[in-house]
């Protein structure tokens, strides 16, 4: 592989690599509130309110339903407003963390509906509040799985940010289409799966030993 | 175990001597009625047994007492203070002053041990510095000071229902509930368990109402019994007078256990009538058990009778009898005033089929 190509294959990663930590952390900061509410409003929870949880839960999965390449088509105009231009990095950084976060709200909401409800009537028979709760109980009790349910969110984002190209994002998975398929330099493709391979791996290896770190259940 | 721990139960109000006072409290899950008209008083400083069958209501009426359970219907006094009414935000403040343990300990398991104990403090806002103090004392008290920096998983069910217990009484709590704490223990720790129940009773001087199906458990610590059946106390007493002459049904099932009852294979041969000896059951506990009562039924019948079976227990210092003796039916009339005017009681069971 020649100089240039390995200096592209460096941006393209670093380019992947913006998109994904910035629409991954967008996501958690977004989606976590986001699969709380979910959970304390449900029946039993600890703001039941139905009205919210449904509209909550339909707005979360009209955005679930809608093909990712669509949205980014779609939300043109929205990424103009936000970032100040529809095509780049940066811009495909808006549909990414539009698509992940209600992705993100749902694996979140599964983790904190495990929390035991003993732990939760233990707190409020100490006469802790709805805040104790969350910040004692649901959040720290649910923690494995919402740093696993962070990291499947990022390796899917790593997907998902191929086809951020279509807007001329940049990126892994724009290199290997524009070189490695629609070129046919083979070893450009190779390498770019590699690095892929190498990135997933890398992220999993540490969100699982992350979760292992902060499990203490049994 | 280290028994200096500061306590200073909260200002109590106007002593009537009951800390909970219930009225006819009632609850219903759809159709089944929970609490069906309880009305119950807990005296402050005594351990009350509340025991009952699967499904009685019990779980529901100590979750009435901290507002985690809503009557429908009745009074509930808590230290003089109506709490039915009381919003969720006003029962905050009452919950610190309740401790609760519960059958499967609810430990936080992202916290460690002394964070867990800490916990209640936390909520009332002390400083780390001082709650971790306080903490290290409770866990002196239940003799887990080595456990602090653990995690729950680490820890075999007692050392978790003792972390339970040192938690429950981490912000000095003038009561103390407790949902089958020991249910999910074996019979040693259980026995380890109540017994630090009772020690921190005795020495503290708090309130503990102590829910169970064991009679056992109420037999070992509680000083007063309730028994609770399908939603209602049938019955309620001294521990010892309950044991010793149990009324309703449900109570003397729940003791069948542990009360001496009449061997099987004699109670299913006994006839109605006959020729044969009469069978009969004496009940005598209290200062009435204390006199020499097996040396007066000799001399007061020459003719003879026969001990089956039974024995004398000890509950609350209290000596509690049953036994089942044989006689010929003719002296029988006589031995049952007899025996009933030393204040025992006795109950005509029938006749041995075989004329021994
Ligand atoms: N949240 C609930 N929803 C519906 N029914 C309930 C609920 N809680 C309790 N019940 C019913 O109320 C009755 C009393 O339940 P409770 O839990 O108080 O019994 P318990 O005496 O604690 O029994 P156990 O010894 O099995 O714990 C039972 O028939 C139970 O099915
Ligand atoms: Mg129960």
């Amino acid at each position: 592989m020649s100089p240039i190509m390995l200096e592209l294959l460096v941006r393209s990663l670093w380019e992947t690599l913006v998109m994904t930590a910035a629409s991954g952390l967008i996501s958690l900061v977004f989606g976590l509130p986001i699969g709380l509410a979910l959970v304390a409003t449900a029946r039993g929870g600890i703001a039941e309110n139905l009205a919210v949880n449904r509209a909550l839960g339909a707005v979360i999965n009209g955005f679930r339903s809608v093909p990712f390449i669509i949205l980014l088509v779609a939300l043109i105009p929205v990424t103009r407003v936000i970032v100040g231009t529809s095509i780049g990095t940066w811009a495909a950084i808006v549909p990414l963390a539009i698509a992940a976060t209600p992705y993100y709200a749902r694996i979140a909401e599964v983790s904190l509906r495990e929390v035991e409800r003993g732990l939760i009537e233990a707190v409020r028979a100490m006469g802790g509040n709805r805040w104790t709760i969350i910040r004692e109980v649901l959040i720290p009790e649910a923690m494995p799985g919402i740093v696993a349910g962070f990291t499947v969110t990022l390796v899917t984002l790593i997907g998902a940010s191929a086809m951020a190209g279509a807007i001329g994002a940049g990126g892994l998975g724009d290199l290997a289409i524009r070189y490695g398929y629609q070129r046919f330099e083979t070893a450009v493709m190779i390498a770019v799966v590699a690095v892929l391979i190498v990135l997933v791996c890398g992220i999993q290896w540490l969100g699982d030993r992350l979760v292992a770190r902060l499990d203490h259940r049994n | 175990m280290n028994r200096h721990v500061s306590w200073t139960p909260a200002e109590t109000t106007a002593d009537s001597g009951d800390v909970i006072r219930l009225a006819d409290v009632r609850r219903r899950f759809g159709e089944t009625a929970a609490l069906d008209g309880v009305s119950l008083g807990v005296r402050r400083g005594e351990i009350l047994g509340i025991i009952g069958r699967s499904g009685a209501g019990k779980s529901t009426l100590i979750r009435c007492l901290n507002g985690l359970e809503r009557p429908d219907g009745g009074s509930i006094e808590i230290e003089g203070r109506e709490i039915t009414g009381l919003g969720e935000a006003a029962l905050q403040p009452l919950r610190r002053r309740i401790g609760m343990i519960f059958q499967h300990f609810n430990l936080l398991s992202a916290k460690t041990v002394e964070e867990n104990v800490a916990l209640p403090l936390k909520i009332e806002g002390w400083p780390k510095a001082k709650r971790l103090a306080r903490a290290a004392e409770l866990l002196e008290l239940v003799g887990l000071s080595d456990k602090a920096r653990a995690y729950p998983s680490a820890l075999s069910g007692g050392q978790k229902q003792r972390v339970g217990i040192a938690r429950a009484l981490a912000a000095s709590p003038a009561l103390l509930l407790s949902d089958e704490a020991t249910s999910a223990l074996d019979p040693e720790t259980t026995r380890s368990i109540l017994a630090l129940l009772k020690d921190i009773n005795s020495k503290l001087g708090l309130t503990i109402l102590l829910i169970t199906h064991e009679m056992e458990v109420v037999r070992n610590i509680a000083d007063r019994v309730a028994v609770i059946d399908a939603g209602r106390i049938v019955e309620q007493g001294p521990v010892w007078q309950v044991f010793a002459t149990p009324k309703a049904e449900t109570t003397k099932s729940l003791l069948s256990g542990i009360r001496p009852q009449l061997p099987a294979h004699i109670a299913q041969t006994l006839l109605s009538e006959g020729p044969g000896d009469v069978v009969l059951s004496i009940d005598i506990a209290g200062p009435a058990a204390t006199g020499p009562l097996f040396q007066d039924l000799s001399k007061a019948f020459p003719g003879g009778y026969r001990l089956i079976h039974g024995g004398v227990d000890h509950i609350q210092k209290q000596p509690v009898g049953r036994f089942f003796i044989a006689l010929p039916a003719a002296s029988t009339a006589g031995l049952v005033s007899f025996v009933e005017r030393l204040g025992a009681q006795v109950e005509v069971l029938g006749h041995v089929a075989d004329h021994a």
